[in-house]
């Protein structure tokens, strides 16, 4: 690559981590409003979650005693593990300035990474809620990996490749391939992936006070001030991230194969637009459901494994 | 002299001279002496290591020495090639790290009446890590089956260290003892057959001989050593030995067996599957795929549920051997499928997740003899808070955690990476169709990933229960650092690591070399472009493991720069913590190890069948009121309850009823004699 | 479900319109200022001891109807989330410490909000056995909010003084 490609594709990472953090709040502030909107409600505005984090960062910080470095660091983990994703997925445009950085495997291991330290501060705090909140986290994701890798494996078969560039540049050569069995079965494991991964219902509620309800939240219950801010944050970024994710994978359109301007530009305006929509409809989708008992919630992964395992077997035989 | 020569002449000499030393030396000379010996003989086997994957080593043209005579039965031959060298590499970086350990571990003190330190183990540690360097230096069967016998041995003297102690340390050497000859008999009977089916008992002769075997021959050699090299590198199922004895072997022992001994096991399969019998039908492959699988599964669960530190890392080995059997079973799969290059990718996974698991194993074993020693406690649900009080052991148990449960930047996820690349790639580079690899292949990338998913949630049990939050007894409260040459072991093992997990350079060109001594995968060469970068050759797609670690260290960076531009430095208040407005909080209301795992018991309790143990103690005065309640959980080995009873109940009547030949009356046993003869004249007369 | 969906869009949106933005009261305590960076309030209620009367209200004022949520206010569950301590009913001995313990968790700034004429001087329970005090002798309060129970309204224009929206 010249040297101008490089900067250029430096410079769309570097606007894609932009437009992550400081579009995921606002992300989740449709999401509520629509929620809220459904619900017959007034609802706060679109960007309440950008309002409660500039005042989150201006409150005092504490740290429960006993709690040792890493409780300080879990969050920080968690933003820097969220941005590095935002820069190396390929939301924007699929030529990316260092190659091998982009890996299906790795981003999902990256991800699992940033649940693991804050699992890790949840134990740190010694309190009853923590662990069991760290305790639920890694139940779920330890069923939901045979899922995620399975869906990768299925995508992987009709590029050759598990990285994430080939994958979208492959799906962008060849749309029909979209609507094939394979990749239809791996849209619907992925999409119940994705639901688990960013803790929204049926399989955890983000906005329950129970504390045995608890998954997500019961893990950042000590948290308080840039602390909590950053995990607020991280934890906005995550589900953009994951609906990006999923919707590149599956519907890549709009996205940039070539580093000129206007495509990058288009990029950007398709990314808002594309992930916009998929995050009203999960909240759509969330009016209707009801969490799950944290013992059904297995039997939903285990469909979800079937759906990825059918998508394996038929991208063997279908493709 | 060249290197490898060197490196096994100091091996054997530091072995036998430092053996003899240390018996010589004074008690309080003894940790030291016994350390260094042990920490010279690794050397050697990391010289010799370096010299067989460096070097214009051919395949064929190994490195042999020959001794005439020197066994009774046969000459002593030594080869060395690139695989050899990879192990002895291995096992010699092991013995490095617990020699320098053990300096501290088996002083007076670590323990009162250290039974570490006593003339015994100190002198046959290094006796034990030489004769584990031998192993992939032989080169005829001979040879093999004599230095086999010899870890055999010294390793059981080894665990039954502390038999005065406890007596679990008498029953994990009985079955120890027990399931380790029966692989010795099974891997002699195996070769002893190859080399009577080839004509020859060198290495070379069995390379040449294997051929010209029917192919009945074949399958019952490698059935055979399947079962023998199996049971030494703890595959189900016969992995019922690994969490009784290492568990109780001191912990540099410990270290040695489950990072050093089970990768033995592996080079004994890759070494005569793959070279002397020169790879075999796809069934054979499809056979250890099947055992690989269902040991990294078991183990895993089995590890996720533990309670024990070392039952943990024991079982978690059995979950890392299963994995290096699934790409070795994938590499027999498609070798005999004639697609060479997934073959090579795979089998260079196995043997790079070997090295990696030897790096973490013994740093995650040093790190929970650390702990042992300081609080004397292996339970997890006693633990806690050593954190504060043992922040280097904390924190680099936490580095080994990482690469266990094969997270970036960890060391783990690297071969596991290559592991899968080899596996989805199945159908995309031009291979037919096949209903069998099509029903195999996403079975085993399913098992793989979830043996991944609970890695993480057992390291996360394992690191967090076990070293964060608040000590949950008064031996975890009063817990110390290690002592220097502790933390100096276990600092060399972190640092193997963290050069696995960044420097793909480092062992790239070495395991192409190791695959050239394999005809199956010769010339496939699949990490040679692989520098900053793993990129697999023939496989589209590749892994910065160190680009990766770089981005995550600079978005941190980044992070916190501008949190301090926006939130400002003020210093955190520390509080007391919230718990729900109850009075001042105590330990028993963190989670336990048992609780931990309660979600994962649960929903895998058709498997793992656990069982519970409910006592409730009333008051004198009424039935009503409760004055204490006992809960407790065991999670047994429903996989050694379901096979070995019946075995073990029929081999004992068997010996019963064959006690009656034994009846005293000399005229039967004469008459024993002669049928014997007479039969075996017969057999010998009707098969020649 | 679909009857979900036709009762969605028959009733369309319950809530109803904003009242005009109340003026700070004359008699407040100088405290009752919105926090800095305002426009956000997250709240923890704390029941020290009430009857519920309180409680009733508090639901309905997060409700559909008069959603205090749109002014950006939002109910929390654990105070280290929290800007603001919302306590009904009257101090009871058992109470008084864990209402202690939890000011002292609330990172600051932080307000104080007195709901309820319990809250305010022991409303109807003033003198009663297990009666510690009312909110005011155990912990500072910012906001009070009189009634008893105080109407949802009320309370909305409490909020909204703290949250300036």
């Amino acid at each position: 690559m010249s040297t101008q490609d490089t900067v250029i594709s430096v410079a769309a990472a570097l606007v894609q981590v932009a437009l992550i953090v400081v579009g995921a709040p606002y992300l989740t502030g449709l999401m509520r409003q629509v929620r809220a909107r459904i619900e017959g409600r007034a609802g706060p505005g679109v960007g309440q979650p950008v309002r409660d984090l500039r005042k989150l960062l201006h409150k005092e910080a504490t740290r429960p005693e006993g709690t040792s470095v890493v409780f300080i660091a879990a969050p920080l983990i968690l933003m820097a593990s969220s941005i590095f994703l935002a820069a190396v997925i390929p939301f924007v445009s699929t030529v990316a300035a260092v190659g091998g950085v982009s890996d299906l495997f790795a981003v999902v291991a990256i991800l699992l990474l940033g649940t693991v330290s804050l699992a890790l501060a949840g134990l740190d705090t010694g309190t009853a809620f923590g662990g069991i909140g760290a305790s639920r986290e890694v139940t779920i994701i330890a069923l939901v990996e045979p899922t995620i890798l399975l869906a990768i494996f299925a995508l992987s078969v009709r590029v050759g490749s598990s990285d994430l560039t080939d994958i979208v540049a492959g799906t962008l050569a060849s749309p029909a391939q979209v609507l094939s069995p394979a990749s239809l079965l791996a849209a619907v494991a992925f999409a119940v992936v994705i639901i688990a991964e960013a803790g929204r219902l049926p399989v955890d509620n983000p906005s329950t006070h129970l504390e045995l309800t608890m998954v997500h939240e019961a893990m950042v219950l000590e948290y308080s001030g840039r602390d909590l801010a950053m995990v607020e944050l991280a934890a906005s970024m995550r589900l953009a991230l994951l609906l990006g994710l999923g919707v590149n994978l599956f519907a890549p359109w709009g996205v940039a194969t070539s580093l000129t301007p206007l495509a990058l530009l288009l990029g950007v305006v398709m990314l808002i637009v594309k992930v916009a929509l998929v995050g009203v409809a999960l909240a759509v989708f969330e009016v209707f459901m009801a969490k799950l008992r944290l013992f059904r919630v297995p039997e939903l992964l285990a469909g979800s494994l079937l759906f990825a395992l059918l998508a394996v077997v038929a991208s063997y035989f279908l493709t | 002299m060249t290197l490898i020569g060197a490196g096994l002449t100091m091996a054997a000499a530091g072995a036998l001279l430092g053996a003899l030393a240390i018996t010589l030396v004074p008690q309080r000379m003894r940790p030291v002496a016994g350390g260094l010996v042990t920490a010279v003989v690794g050397i050697g086997g990391v010289i010799a290591g370096v010299g067989g994957l460096s070097g214009t080593v051919l395949a064929g043209a190994a490195w042999t020495r020959i001794a005439p005579g020197l066994l009774p039965l046969g000459d002593a031959r030594l080869s060395v090639d690139a695989l050899s060298g990879v192990f002895l590499l291995l096992v010699g970086g092991v013995a490095i790290a617990a020699g320098i350990y053990g300096i501290g571990y088996t002083t007076e003190a670590a323990h009162h009446e250290n039974p570490a330190g006593s003339r015994t183990t100190q002198a046959t540690v290094p006796l034990f890590v030489a004769s584990m360097l031998f192993v992939p230096a032989s080169g005829s069967v001979t040879t093999l089956l004599v230095v086999w016998e010899l870890m055999a041995l010294t390793s059981l003297v080894l665990v039954l260290t502390e038999h005065r102690l406890r007596p679990s340390v008498r029953d994990a050497g009985l079955w120890y003892a027990g399931m380790t000859h029966a692989g010795l008999v099974a891997i002699m009977t195996g070769l002893v057959v190859f080399a009577a089916g080839a004509g020859g008992e060198t290495f070379d002769a069995l390379r040449e001989g294997a051929a010209g075997m029917s192919p009945a021959q074949r399958s019952t050699v490698f059935v055979l050593i399947l079962i023998g090299f199996g049971a030494k590198a703890g595959l189900v199922p016969l992995h019922v030995w690994l969490p009784r004895a290492h568990p109780e072997a001191p912990s540099h022992v410990s270290a040695l067996m489950s990072a050093a001994m089970v990768a033995l096991g592996i080079y004994g399969l890759i070494r005569v599957g793959f070279d002397l019998l020169g790879g075999g039908p796809r069934w054979w492959g499809l056979l250890v795929l099947a055992i690989g699988a269902v040991s990294a599964l078991f183990g895993v669960l089995q590890a996720s549920v533990a309670t024990d530190l070392k039952r943990l890392l024991a079982y978690s080995t059995t979950e890392n051997v299963g994995l290096m059997a699934i790409g070795i079973g994938a590499a027999g799969v498609f070798a005999s499928d004639g697609n060479r290059a997934l073959a090579g990718v795979l089998m260079a996974a196995a043997v790079l997740h070997a090295l990696n698991h030897a790096a973490f194993k013994t740093l995650l074993f040093l790190g929970a003899g650390s702990v042992l020693r300081s609080t004397g406690l292996r339970n997890l649900d006693a633990l806690g808070g050593l954190v504060r009080r043992m922040p280097f052991t904390t924190a680099l148990f936490g580095i080994g955690a990482l690469g266990a449960a094969a997270l970036p930047p960890g060391n783990g996820f690297v071969s596991e990476w290559v592991l899968l690349q080899g596996l989805i790639h199945s159908v995309s580079v031009g291979v037919s169709t096949d209903p069998i690899v099509a029903a195999s292949i996403p079975v085993a990338v399913g098992v793989v990933a979830l043996t991944a998913g609970l890695g993480v949630a057992t390291f996360v049990k394992a690191f967090g229960v076990g070293f964060l939050a608040q000590p949950r007894s008064t031996a975890a409260a009063n817990a110390n650092e290690s002592p220097l040459p502790m933390r100096l072991g276990m600092g060399l093992a972190a640092a193997s690591c963290a050069v696995l997990a960044v420097a793909p350079a480092a062992v790239g060109g070495s395991l192409d070399r190791v695959l050239d001594v394999l005809p199956a995968v010769r010339d496939t060469a699949p990490l040679a472009d692989s520098a900053v970068t793993l990129r697999l050759a023939g496989i589209q797609g590749s892994m910065s493991p160190l680009l990766i670690a770089l981005g995550l260290g600079l978005a941190a960076v980044l992070v916190v720069g501008v949190t301090r531009r926006i939130a400002g430095r003020a210093p955190r208040r520390v509080v007391g913590v919230w718990a729900n407005g109850g009075p001042e909080r105590n330990s028993r209301q963190e989670l336990t190890a048992t609780s931990f795992a309660e979600p994962l018991t649960r929903v895998f309790d058709d498997v793992l069948r656990p069982e519970q143990d409910i006592d409730v103690t009333q008051y004198a005065e009424s039935a009503y009121l409760i004055e204490s309640v006992t809960y407790r959980q065991r999670v047994p080995d429903r996989l050694e309850a379901a096979m070995y009873p019946p075995l073990l109940a029929t081999v004992e009547a068997w010996g019963r009823w064959s006690r009656r030949l034994a009846n005293g009356r000399v005229h039967h046993y004469l008459a024993y004699g002669f049928i014997g003869l007479l039969g075996a004249l017969v057999f010998v007369a009707v098969t020649t | 479900m679909w009857r979900l969906v036709r009762t969605m869009w028959r009733v369309g949106r319950i809530a109803v319109p904003a009242p005009e933005k109340p003026a700070p009261s004359a008699g407040a305590s100088p405290t009752a200022t919105p926090l800095p960076w305002s426009g956000s309030l997250q709240i923890r209620h704390v029941d020290a001891g009430s009857c519920n009367g309180c409680e009733i209200e508090i639901a309905a004022a997060f409700g559909p109807v008069y959603d205090a949520e749109r002014y950006g206010a939002r109910l929390v569950p654990s105070p280290r989330h929290a800007d603001a301590l919302l306590v009904t009913g009257p101090v009871t001995r058992n109470m008084a410490d864990p209402l202690r313990i939890t000011y002292e968790a609330t990172p600051s700034p932080k307000r104080v909000i007195a709901l309820g004429d319990c809250a305010r001087n022991c409303g109807v329970f003033a003198g009663a056995y297990g009666v510690e005090g009312s909110v005011s002798d155990i912990i500072p309060v910012d906001v009070e909010i009189p009634g008893c129970p105080p109407s949802p309204e009320a309370i909305i224009a409490a909020l909204r003084g703290l949250t300036d929206r």
